[in-house]
């Protein structure tokens, strides 16, 4: 019961949030003269045969891998209260740097992938630094540079595109960078979709699924089980009494982003690796704007973030079909932005339910959010101290 | 109260900085001064005319005040305590709004769709943010995510299958353009200030030159949006709704203990913020004479950094958006030009090396002229960038003078807290 309790909320906001913005979203079509139950008739088909099924499964797999990645790297940032809006120019800017280093070597295949990832990671990494090392050193806003920093690597991934790296001749519709030599690709999942009884799609499943899986898991760990997990939630629930408590603040924010940003270098990753092969100007761009409503929708959680990146990517499957049959596919944007701004409400009005019931004293005090509420304090559980204690710090 | 809360905040703003001493006014005619004599001293250097011609200047100012109208968004919410970062999303609902009326009834319509659709995206910021205490950043986020995809969405609908032109990313044509006007003898007719600009003389002719970018063919509305800037300082800081406005981003807890409303005056300021911001983005339409997509190209986000760089305050934030008009303005009409400012920028930083050097913080004296001689190279061995390097000139200005502006700031002491009644 005490479970049930403790997860109630957090499954029951976004879930609420969802059904609201299914709502309203369907209220707008309606009003604009689209048929919404038509529109959601063709979001959940996914064809006749097995084969075109498993096919439609395979693309949002696909999808949801990036959008999980990003999801990440906005959510370790935002864990610690800093706003990592620079995902979008730091995987765009890492990706295209990946291509061209792992164009311009050949190595054996595990270690030409090995290399590619971590020139990715470096960059994002590195690109992210940029944003703390301003924000430390100036006192500059993480979201303005960071937005800033998000049109400047746009720039010069455009002008690498078209410049160094170009590996097109010039004429072409499609400028691309050159051509990752095979060893660098990583392999489809197909056989393993084959080994479970399903029928064989003509897409392929990224092979990188497990490589995300692993990047999560090691996050939980890092965010949940670590000495660097603690001090980061601690200084993104009260930086004021983290550093009190040893912390060292200018030092949290430079890692964290430098942990954000080498996840957001990441993204790009699996279309390269697993199916383009080569940085093109119709490379898909967006994943970062899309990664901050994954990690609120899914709470900043690697696991809610899992469930909100296949959500997403199940709402962007239907661009395809809603196009052919003559939707206006923008509703799956409208769809998504609402869905964010409903799970923030939500989240909002289930903190504030909790917070009531734990002042009547009818709930578990740890249910209560972390915002230095002014709710008779209560003598915290040894196990959960980390955020009460904290809250503690800032009345004292 | 009222005594205590101007006070503080003359004293802050007229503290005589370090370098430049005297009142508010002579700091800032120095200022401007020193900003002219270094620009012609690049001008004649490099030999790029461009850089103060009266055409940059026309186009700097037609650029300026889109950002500034943002920024000047931005100053109503955060001055009532809201950080709005969803002005890039109110400014591209803004762009939608004046694309659609104005393609059917003319510029006047087109002012007005803008202000409209700018306004309801505030709206939906304030219901997030005062009603339901929703975290303003993200809330600002989600309108940006939003406002595209409805954007995009209308137009879909409205303008796939239009008899009147436009498509699924852009409107059809406006109708007519706001009139405009010129000051008459000195840039229009005999036309003087363009006869001296021509002659390219040192700091006479780039004088010219400014004053006749912001005198020579300015649209109406134009004037109208500069002249909102003194009118916003003089309702903000001289009447008392300004004064309650400004003490819910202050303190809302006490001002609501003196009876002020304090929720209703932040919906009151998000609204006017989401209006400002869309009427920004009504400019950007005049401009193009149509709306397109993407057409704001992140100005709201610069416009936000106008407003931190102006210290949340009316004239400041002004030359912000001058500043990165002007780049944004050089960036589009000269690329030339571009490569000029490397030189402004060497000579720049060579001055903050020195200023550090003599203060004896020799590790930033370092950085300073290390960067400074990085930029002097640049500027000998490069002739014309490449346009990608070129599109983010104002972006980059605009990181290059927070990092070298920020430490001195302050916002509103409650900007981007959610407030609520009883619980603080």
């Amino acid at each position: 019961m005490s479970a049930l309790r403790r997860l109630g909320p957090s499954l029951f906001a976004p879930l609420l949030a969802v059904v609201v913005a299914v709502a309203i979203s369907s209220a707008v079509m309606a009003v604009l003269q689209v048929n919404p139950l038509r529109v959601f008739e063709v979001m959940v088909d996914f064809g006749q045969t097995p084969s075109q099924q498993v096919t439609a499964l395979v693309v949002i797999l696909n999808r949801a891998i990036p959008l999980f990645l990003a999801g990440l790297a906005v959510a370790v940032a935002f864990r610690m209260n800093l706003f990592n809006i620079g995902v979008e120019g730091q995987y765009r800017l890492a990706t295209i740097m990946a291509a061209a280093a792992g164009a311009a070597v050949s190595l054996p295949a595990p270690l030409h992938v090995v290399l590619i990832v971590a020139v990715g990671m470096l960059v994002g990494a590195f690109w992210a630094g940029i944003v703390a090392v301003l924000k430390v050193t100036r006192g500059v806003s993480e979201v303005i540079s960071s937005i800033m920093l998000n049109f400047v690597a746009l720039g010069l991934a455009s002008f690498f595109l078209t410049g160094p790296f170009l590996g097109t001749k010039a004429g072409t519709q499609i400028v691309s960078t050159k051509v990752i030599p095979e060893s660098g690709w990583v392999p489809s999942l197909n056989g393993l979709l084959g080994a479970l009884g399903l029928a064989n799609p003509p897409r392929q499943l990224y092979g990188f699924l497990v490589i995300a899986v692993v990047v999560g898991v090691v996050v939980g760990v890092l965010l949940n089980r670590t000495r660097f997990g603690f001090d980061l939630r601690a200084s993104g629930l009260s930086p004021s009494a983290a550093s009190a408590s040893g912390v060292d603040a200018r030092g949290m924010v430079i890692k964290t982003m430098l942990l954000s940003g080498g996840i957001a270098g990441l993204i790009g990753l699996p279309d390269l690796l697993g199916s383009t092969h080569a940085y093109t100007t119709n490379f898909t761009a967006g994943l970062g704007f899309l990664g901050i409503a994954v990690s609120l929708l899914g709470r900043n959680r690697p696991g809610g973030i899992a469930l909100a990146a296949l959500l997403f990517a199940f709402l962007d499957r239907a661009l395809v079909p809603l196009q052919i049959a003559d939707f206006p596919a923008s509703v799956v944007t409208i769809i998504q932005g609402t869905i964010v701004l409903a799970v923030v409400v939500a989240n909002e009005v289930a903190r504030r339910v909790a917070r009531r019931a734990a002042e009547r004293g009818s709930a578990e005090p740890t249910v209560v959010g972390g915002d230095g509420g002014t709710g008779p304090v209560l003598a915290p559980p040894s196990g959960t101290a980390g955020s009460t204690d904290v809250r503690q710090g800032v009345q004292a | 109260m009222s005594t205590a809360v101007t006070t503080r905040d003359t004293a802050s703003a007229g503290r005589p900085g370090g370098l430049l001493g005297g009142s508010r006014a002579r700091r800032l005619w120095l200022m401007i001064a020193g900003a002219m004599v270094l620009l012609s001293v690049v001008r004649v250097i490099s030999g790029e005319n461009d850089l103060t011609s009266s055409s940059i200047m026309a186009a700097a100012l037609l650029l300026a005040v889109p950002i500034g109208m943002a920024a000047l968004g931005g100053l109503f919410a955060e001055r009532a305590g809201v950080v709005n970062i969803g002005l890039e999303g109110m400014m591209i609902l803004g762009t939608w709004g004046a694309g659609f009326a104005g393609y059917q009834w003319g510029w006047g319509a087109a002012l007005l769709g803008g202000l409209l659709f700018g306004a309801l995206g505030g709206l939906l910021h304030a219901v997030a943010t005062v009603t339901f205490g929703v975290d303003h950043v993200v809330s600002g986020v989600a309108i940006n995510i939003l406002a595209g995809g409805l954007a995009r969405f209308l137009s879909e609908l409205l303008y796939a299958n239009n008899s009147s032109g436009g498509g699924v990313t852009q409107s059809p044509a406006l109708t007519s353009k706001p009139p405009t006007v010129s000051l008459p003898v000195l840039s229009s007719g005999p036309d003087l200030l363009g006869h001296v600009e021509r002659l390219h003389w040192f700091l006479i002719s780039d004088v010219a030159g400014v004053l006749r970018g912001v005198t020579h063919e300015i649209g109406v509305l134009t004037l109208v949006a500069v002249l909102l800037i003194p009118a916003s300082y003089l309702l903000l800081w001289r009447t008392a709704f300004g004064l309650r406005l400004r003490s819910c981003g202050e303190n809302p807890a006490a001002a609501d203990s003196l009876g002020v409303p304090v929720y209703r005056l932040k919906y009151i300021a998000v609204l006017i913020s989401g209006a400002l911001a869309g009427m920004g983005g009504v400019f950007l339409v005049f401009i193009a004479g149509i709306y397109r997509e993407n057409q704001t190209g992140g100005r709201g986000f610069i416009g936000l950094a106008a407003l931190i760089f102006g210290n949340w305050r009316p004239g400041g934030l002004a030359a912000g958006a001058a500043l990165f008009g002007f780049s944004d303005a050089l960036q589009l009409r000269s690329r030339g030009a571009v490569v000029a400012l490397l030189l402004l920028l060497a000579i720049l930083l060579a001055g903050v090396a020195v200023w550090q050097a003599v203060r004896r913080r020799l590790v930033q004296a370092v950085i300073a002229g290390v960067v400074a001689v990085v930029a002097l190279i640049g500027f000998l061995t490069i002739h014309v960038l490449p346009p990608g390097i070129v599109s983010f000139t104002p972006h980059l200005v605009t990181l290059l003078v927070l990092s070298l502006a920020t430490q001195r700031l302050r916002p509103p002491r409650a900007d981007g807290l959610v407030y609520r009644r009883g619980e603080h």
